[in-house]
């Protein structure tokens, strides 16, 4: 690149952007997916019903969404960041009011074809939201406790309605991803500080608003053998499978624990144990290695990034990611309570699959994009 | 374009900051992963077994009882449960309905059922009825198809095809208690049962057998998926009783309503062919569970049915000592059978008066006389020279006062007494007085059936110290077809008596029972070749006072039942080549004459007609 302070202006053709496709990435993310299908297919013992065919179904058409995601100019997405939040919000109070009721925590709009989860929705929604924000604040003025107000807001309303769904972990998520944000555009380190010696005294007033069973979680979090036929069940069994995973696994399809449902919702969120029991250690970082490398490119496009809104877009994304690959391996290795997040890529299910590849569509907007000048006023039309 | 570009800056800053907390983060993870599966993963593989895999006990087949000729006194039989495995039918309702109509099914039965299918997880077989007869399961079976998720389970339980004939002798199997308890999985199955009286009890473990195993994949609800190995156990050895059934249930017939018991055996080998009790119970009551009322009515009955009186009961012996007595002057020197004692009905030593049972007494008596009328004069005479040390040392001798070791539970030692004992035990001098009781089996001589039967054996066996035996062998299963002959009774050693006084003594018996004198003339047996000797006994069960001396005796039969003298019986046969020696006892039957002899009469004559030791026995003791 020549110089960062000049902007490429011009419109791009639609030939140039698919020249510009970041196709690593791409290759990386279906060798993800394709780890998840073999697992799926495992643990329907050895069928690709019913899990494996229509997860496979679903990254086809997540693909699709993300390539058309990362073709649409990143003006655009930038144009309408805030109708997309708000349109998540609107999605999440719906739920909030009336969602069908589904283990114990009102999360899914059922469309019929499918239930969605405006929680998932809104996670790349904030992303989005909160790059704008951004994207919109003089360095200066991003010193100014008055301009953080904003974007707080942006990052609170969401978490609250999350929280009282209830879903601690996507709000934990949202929570962090906003942070990640916060702290990338800028704002000084005494205020995250602030805000986490603040977090830490309202942990005993945030107690108080938990449910039950997600008290008993993280009670059960910090000695599950109290309780093992109990709560903490799964946190034993989930670690006793992959233990006995060993070095080399037991063999694809050979996985015991997951297959005689000692462990639970093995093809969703606990997914991970399954891998690791049938594929061992070898098998479980070589997962671990893919997703670096997703996260690596992350943080690249990022850097590629010469306008501020797809610099903190392409983080958003990324922590996000990072975010779900975290809690749900240190879940499922009893480093942190249960919560349901699903390992990204892998976990049957619909939404998280979705929201995830049109986050990696934003991300290769991002790269497609990352030499478009984009004026700080959204509205602005002089490109 | 300042502005932007130090912000830039702050940017990679920021994010190589970023990355590198995340690449912390992710080394957490490996490192964790590494913890799991590589540090700890044999204690997690162990662990995964655990769960995954369930050992479940197969039980044994428990060993058979059989007598010395293979008659099955304790077998196993099949038994029939119906279950209902609720996952396996749409309705269970409609299905029990249709089940009721062919086993009708009480509303108890049905609330018990829907209970515990709701406790359950589906695949779990729930019992309905146990205990069917061949007819119900037959039925089930015919309707199977209108009937999912009913299934015919098959079992064992123990049945004792005799009942209550050898009760006592071979006890019975029941549940196992929680004193019993002792670690050994199987005991903690629910259908094992374990034995807990006689023969039974004593030979448990080798009736047991040995638990296989069956090692069983089974999911997170326990639903066994498919068994991984399996070892069969080993079923229990048999075991093989010197019992004749036939004779035992002949003596058993018997003693009919008595409250009595009929030790038979031979008097070499000393093989015990018959050990009856009486009043008996049903040990197959026990195997699936007695009830409440049965149980009362066992251990409510005054006459004990329970209690194995052969080798339990202890009895006065009464004038069937009295061989003993004689004995001990004989061969101690004190006397010859010449001794001559003039019997008026009574013996006054000091201020107290013995009687003789003859009111009238018996006149000149020697020792033939007084052993074939039992005179108690001249007894008392005899017992008085004589001295209570030297006659409790020969009825040691004859296995009175000592434990025999037969081999079943509850065996007592009765009583001899000698002077130290009474010294010792009661803490004051022996009474001249108690020698004179003694000398007639009476005051503290106490003796069991089977001590009784020995020492008629050993009379009848030329003076050989003879043991009894109950168990023949204890063999693998099915290994020999009955039992075999090929053992050598082991050689008893001889209690060294005189011949010529042993001689004496067994004539003096032949006496009782074979001339018209003898107390049990009546009861002889008149069969050519098979006559047997023997000596009564009846020992009284509370004193008589001198009031009701005087006032005239009492009729036995006129007292209470519980009053009434017990009636003892000991006899060999045939006399002419003793094979087989006999005690009755009879309680509070009366006379022994009048009541115990005919009993053993009868039960003689039938042991020498099934000749069960001539049949498999060695012949090796047969004499001219």
């Amino acid at each position: 690149m020549s110089d960062p302070g000049e902007f490429f202006h011009a419109e791009m053709t639609l030939r140039q952007k698919l020249w510009q496709i970041n196709w690593g990435l791409v290759v990386i993310i279906c060798a993800t997916a394709v780890i998840g299908f073999a697992v799926l297919y495992s643990a329907a013992n050895g069928s690709i019903y019913p899990w494996a065919a229509r997860q496979m179904v679903r990254f086809s058409a997540g693909l699709a969404i993300m390539f058309t995601v990362a073709l649409i100019d990143t003006r655009v997405w930038l144009r309408y960041a805030y109708l997309i939040y708000l349109g998540a919000l609107a999605l999440l109070a719906y739920v909030d009011v009336f969602g069908a009721v589904g283990r114990g925590a009102q999360r899914w709009i059922d469309l019929g074809a499918f239930n969605l989860q405006p929680s998932e929705v809104m996670k790349v929604a904030l992303v989005l939201a909160l790059a704008r924000c951004f994207h919109a604040i003089r360095f200066e003025e991003i010193g100014r406790i008055r301009y953080l107000v904003w974007p707080l807001a942006l990052v609170a309303a969401p978490a609250a309605l999350v929280f009282r769904q209830p879903d601690l972990g996507t709000a934990t998520m949202l929570v962090l991803a906003g942070g990640a944000m916060f702290f990338m555009a800028g704002v000084r380190f005494w205020k995250f500080g602030a805000v986490i010696a603040g977090a830490l005294a309202m942990i005993p007033v945030a107690w108080h608003f938990l449910r039950d069973y997600q008290k008993q979680r993280i009670l059960t979090f910090f000695d599950p053998e109290s309780d093992p036929m109990g709560a903490g069940y799964h946190i034993i069994q989930s670690k006793i499978a992959l233990g006995s995973g060993g070095i080399f696994g037991k063999g694809f399809l050979q996985g015991t624990q997951s297959h005689l449902n000692f462990v639970p919702e093995k093809q969703t969120d606990f997914v991970f144990t399954l891998l690791a029991e049938e594929f061992g250690i070898i098998g479980g970082l070589f997962l671990l290695a893919l997703y670096l490398m997703l996260l690596i490119y992350g943080f690249a496009i990022a850097m590629r990034s010469r306008n501020q809104f797809g610099r903190l877009l392409a983080v958003g994304v990324t922590v996000t990611f990072f975010l779900y690959v975290f809690i749900n391996i240190a879940m499922v290795m009893g480093l942190l309570p249960v919560v349901g997040v699903p390992l990204p890529l892998v976990s049957y299910g619909g939404t998280s699959m979705l929201t995830l590849l049109f986050g990696f569509g934003l991300l290769m907007g991002v790269y497609i994009h990352r030499d478009i000048g984009v004026d700080r006023s959204a509205d602005a039309e002089t490109l | 374009m300042y502005r932007d570009r130090s912000r830039y800056k702050m940017f990679t800053r920021r994010a190589l900051m970023l990355s590198g907390g995340q690449a912390v983060l992710l080394s957490a993870l490996a490192t964790r992963m590494y913890y799991l599966q590589v540090i700890e993963s044999a204690r997690y593989q162990v662990l995964a077994e655990e769960n995954r895999i369930n050992l479940r006990l197969l039980l044994p087949s428990r060993g058979r009882i059989v007598d010395r000729f293979g008659v099955e006194l304790a077998v196993n039989e099949k038994s029939y449960r119906v279950v209902i495995v609720s996952e396996q039918t749409k309705d269970v309702e409609e299905t029990l309905d249709k089940l009721g109509a062919i086993i009708s099914l009480s509303d108890y039965e049905r609330r018990r059922v829907r209970h515990e299918i709701k406790r359950r997880r589906g695949f779990f077989p729930i019992t309905v009825r146990e205990n069917l007869v061949w007819e119900e399961v037959a039925k089930i079976e015919v309707n199977a198809p209108d009937l999912p998720g009913v299934m015919i389970d098959v079992g064992q339980s123990r049945r004792y095809p005799h009942a209550a004939a050898a009760a006592h002798l071979l006890g019975y199997v029941a549940a196992v208690s929680e004193a019993e308890l002792t670690g050994e999985p199987l005991l903690a199955l629910p259908e094992f049962r374990v034995g807990k009286d006689g023969i039974e009890k004593v030979h448990d473990l080798r009736l047991r057998g040995k638990a296989g195993a069956s090692e069983v994949e089974v999911n997170a609800i326990g639903r066994a998926i498919r068994e991984l190995a399996r070892r069969e156990g080993q079923p229990g050895d048999e075991v093989v009783l010197s019992i004749d059934m036939a004779l035992q249930k002949f003596a058993y017939d018997r003693l009919g309503d008595e409250s009595a018991s009929v030790v038979v055996m031979d008097v070499h080998s000393g093989e015990v062919l018959a050990l009856v009790s009486t009043p008996s119970f049903d040990p197959n009551a026990f195997t699936k569970g007695i009830t409440t009322a049965y149980w009362r009515e066992l251990t409510a009955n005054l006459r004990a049915p329970l209690t194995n009186k052969a080798v339990t009961g202890q009895y006065a012996p009464g004038s069937a000592i009295k061989m003993v007595v004689a004995l001990a002057a004989l061969e101690g020197g004190i006397l010859t059978p010449d001794h001559k004692v003039f019997c008026k009905g009574y013996i006054q030593l000091g201020n107290a008066r013995f009687h003789c049972w003859k009111k009238h007494g018996h006149g000149h008596t020697d020792m033939y006389k007084g052993i074939q009328q039992s005179c108690d004069v001249f007894f008392y005479d005899v017992a008085r020279r004589t001295g209570v040390d030297r006659i409790a040392a020969m009825a040691e001798r004859f296995g009175l006062g000592q434990l025999l070791d037969i081999g079943l539970p509850g065996e007592r030692r009765g009583l001899i007494p000698t002077r130290d004992w009474k010294l010792a035990n009661k803490g004051v001098p022996w009474q001249l007085g108690e020698t004179l009781i003694a000398g007639i089996g009476q005051g503290f001589v106490l003796s069991t059936p089977l001590q009784l039967a020995v020492m008629a054996a050993r009379l009848a066996n030329g003076g050989r110290a003879v043991k009894p035996t109950l168990v023949r062998s204890v063999r693998r299963a099915g290994e020999g077809k009955t039992a075999d002959t090929g053992a050598e009774p082991p050689d008893f050693p001889e209690i060294k008596i005189g011949k010529a006084s042993l001689e004496f003594i067994t004539g003096a018996m032949n006496a009782v029972t074979n001339t018209p004198r003898g107390t049990a003339y009546r009861a002889r047996i008149k069969e050519p070749g098979m006559a047997m000797a023997g000596k009564t006994g009846t020992s009284q069960v509370r004193r008589i006072s001198m009031s009701e001396r005087q006032s005239g005796l009492i009729k036995n039969k006129q007292k209470p039942w519980i009053e009434r003298d017990h009636a003892v019986f000991v006899g060999f046969a045939p006399v002419h080549d003793p094979r087989y020696a006999v005690a009755v006892v009879v309680e509070h039957g009366g006379g022994g004459s009048k009541v115990a002899a005919p009993i053993a009469r009868d039960v003689l004559l039938e042991t020498q007609r099934r000749d069960p030791s001539g049949v498999s026995g060695p012949q090796r003791f047969a004499r001219g």
